[in-house]
């Protein structure tokens, strides 16, 4: 394929993206969905060339990778252990709440348990990156209730720790024997990353933190890429790989990679997004739909649970609370890569976290928007009797 | 004096703020990139922003001028960062000051609050170590070492509020 064509059609994929982000910030949501929808509709009604959809399917691999090892630099930090010791029981609620709703309807819908599992982390998690944006862009971060909406989705990362090995286990498959020893193994692998990242990470961050801006982009870049790959070939998620080099960094090398990378990864993770999209089989959809809705309905409410409880705790009023819970409800870049990695197990998983996502990033910010009304009815019973 | 309550918010920085006599909570939050955001809280529904605004860093600089904002604890939090436990300050003597035409050992800087003077800077001429036979003048500029705490108690007695 000449050149020139190739171009052409990344440069429309990439204006289209463009078109989509400002449609979403006009509109006051997340551009993550509209991004999945514009996958949709350039599988649907473009039909892209072998160069640039293979471009694509290598970019949104990158993607996943850059998200994940961005996760993993917000590892080493001092808040970390500080939201851990304040705010550990809120962060067990919303395990104890989001996790199982996934776990449950992957079972009921008859999926192989591995793809229960990863159900489970579909619900499981919130899209910190929606949250941190939403919040920001709303001029709310001076909330009262904002600190526990951040506390819950660190907590989350924590746990990701722990379950990324497990998923990583699973994946491998292979008898029961065979998976607990590869379970074992991750979790060693994982436990002695914390430990020497811990112990020694400081030296890995000394030996790439050097003065020039670009040496640093480019090796913590080729770092991730190795490592990923490493990871790939041993069978282990590439992405797996990466959150572990994002681990292992700390300090100002941190600081300065998730400065320098953010860019990279939201253009590959746009990326990601509209690969996820365009490999969607629009005629499963209809299949999913309902129990993509049910699942969205029931872990709205446990999300909003979540928030709920932890703003009260935190001594905020009921609006305040609303406006947690409502924040925590959209789900994101995270459900969307877990469903990712479980493509080859259960492939309706794809559809089913997609549509999921979408209704869950749709019902988080009108439930915001009507932050007041919701809290008088929330509150309805109690006034009768305050009243007399 | 102000209770400023501090919390930290995950991924974005440190919030600090504080209930104001005029009944709204008021704060400023430090992002991690060296942005602030100030906000006040609505009325009606106080756990919540009524307006926020970010500043760049000049910016905030213009505005702790103009409200008079100690720009010392500012520096501090820079300095700090070289050397954990040990912190260096440029404190510039007011016009006000007790000891515009004292003797430097009249502080008794290091007994009172466990700095040392390590110079002066003096129009575009530093007197380097400083002995306490050194007579402050007007536009002085006091290089201290010490903790944290230790150079804003240097500069509360400079100022002649210790």
């Amino acid at each position: 394929m000449p050149l020139g064509q190739l171009f052409l059609e990344l440069g429309v994929v990439i204006l289209a993206l463009a078109l989509v982000g400002r449609a979403a910030g006009r509109l006051g949501i997340t551009p993550i969905p509209l991004y999945l929808l514009a996958g949709v509709g350039l599988g649907a009604f473009m039909h892209l060339g072998r160069a640039p959809e293979e471009f694509i399917h290598v970019g949104a691999e990158i993607g996943a990778v850059l998200l994940l090892f961005t996760l993993g630099l917000e590892f080493t930090s001092q808040e970390l252990r500080e939201s851990l010791s304040k705010q550990r029981n809120i962060g067990a609620l919303d395990l104890a709440l989001n996790f199982p709703p996934g776990l449950i309807a992957g079972w009921l819908l008859g999926l192989p348990p591995m793809a229960c599992v990863l159900l489970g982390g579909v619900t499981y998690l919130t899209s910190s990156g929606i949250a941190s944006k939403v919040l920001s862009d709303l001029g709310r971060l001076g909330n009262r209730e904002t600190p526990v909406i951040l506390g819950v989705c660190v907590l989350e990362d924590v746990a990701m720790a722990v379950y990324l090995p497990v998923v990583a286990a699973l994946l491998l498959g292979g008898t029961l024997v065979a998976i607990g020893v590869n379970l074992i193994v991750a979790l060693g692998v994982f436990a002695l990353t914390f430990f020497l990242a811990l112990r020694y990470g400081h030296l890995l961050s000394r030996a790439l933190n050097v003065p020039s801006d670009e040496a640093l982009l480019l090796g913590v870049l080729g770092l991730v890429l190795v490592v990923a790959g490493a990871a790939d070939l041993l069978k282990v998620s590439a992405a797996i790989g990466a959150f572990l080099v994002g681990i292992a960094l700390s300090g100002e090398v941190a600081d300065r990679a998730r400065r320098q990378i953010e860019p990279l990864r939201d253009l590959f993770a746009a990326v990601f997004f509209v690969f996820f999209g365009l490999q969607l089989n629009l005629a499963q959809v209809p299949d999913v739909l309902l129990a993509a809705t049910l699942l969205a309905v029931v872990t709205a409410a446990t999300k909003f649970a979540v928030g709920w409880i932890g703003a009260a705790r935190a001594g905020v009023q009921t609006r305040g609370r609303v406006r947690a819970g409502a924040t925590l409800i959209a789900r994101g870049e995270f459900s969307i890569l877990i469903a990712g990695l479980g493509l080859g197990l259960a492939p309706q998983l794809g559809p089913l976290a997609a549509v999921y996502v979408l209704l869950t990033a749709l019902i988080g910010p009108v439930v915001t928007r009507f932050d007041a009304p919701i809290a008088a009815w929330l509150t309805r019973p109690a006034r009768p009797a305050t009243s007399n | 004096m102000v209770k400023l309550d501090e919390t930290p918010l995950p991924g974005v920085g440190m919030r600090y703020d504080f209930d104001s006599r005029s009944g709204k909570r008021v704060g400023v939050i430090t992002h991690r990139d060296g942005r602030r955001e100030i906000f006040v809280a609505r009325r009606d529904d106080p756990d919540a922003c009524a307006e926020s605004i970010v500043l760049a860093d000049d910016e905030a600089e213009a505005v702790a001028d103009l409200l008079g904002g100690s720009s010392v604890t500012r520096r501090l939090e820079t300095s700090m960062q070289d050397i954990q436990g040990l912190a260096m300050d440029w404190l510039p003597l007011p016009d006000t000051s007790p000891f515009v035409g004292q003797l430097l050992g009249s502080t008794m800087m290091r007994t009172r609050t466990g700095t040392s003077i390590v110079a002066v800077m003096r129009g575009q001429q530093a007197v380097p170590a400083p002995g306490p036979e050194l007579t402050f003048e007007r536009g002085d500029v006091v290089v201290v070492v010490g903790t944290a705490p230790g150079i804003r108690q240097a500069a509360a007695l400079l100022r002649g509020t210790p």
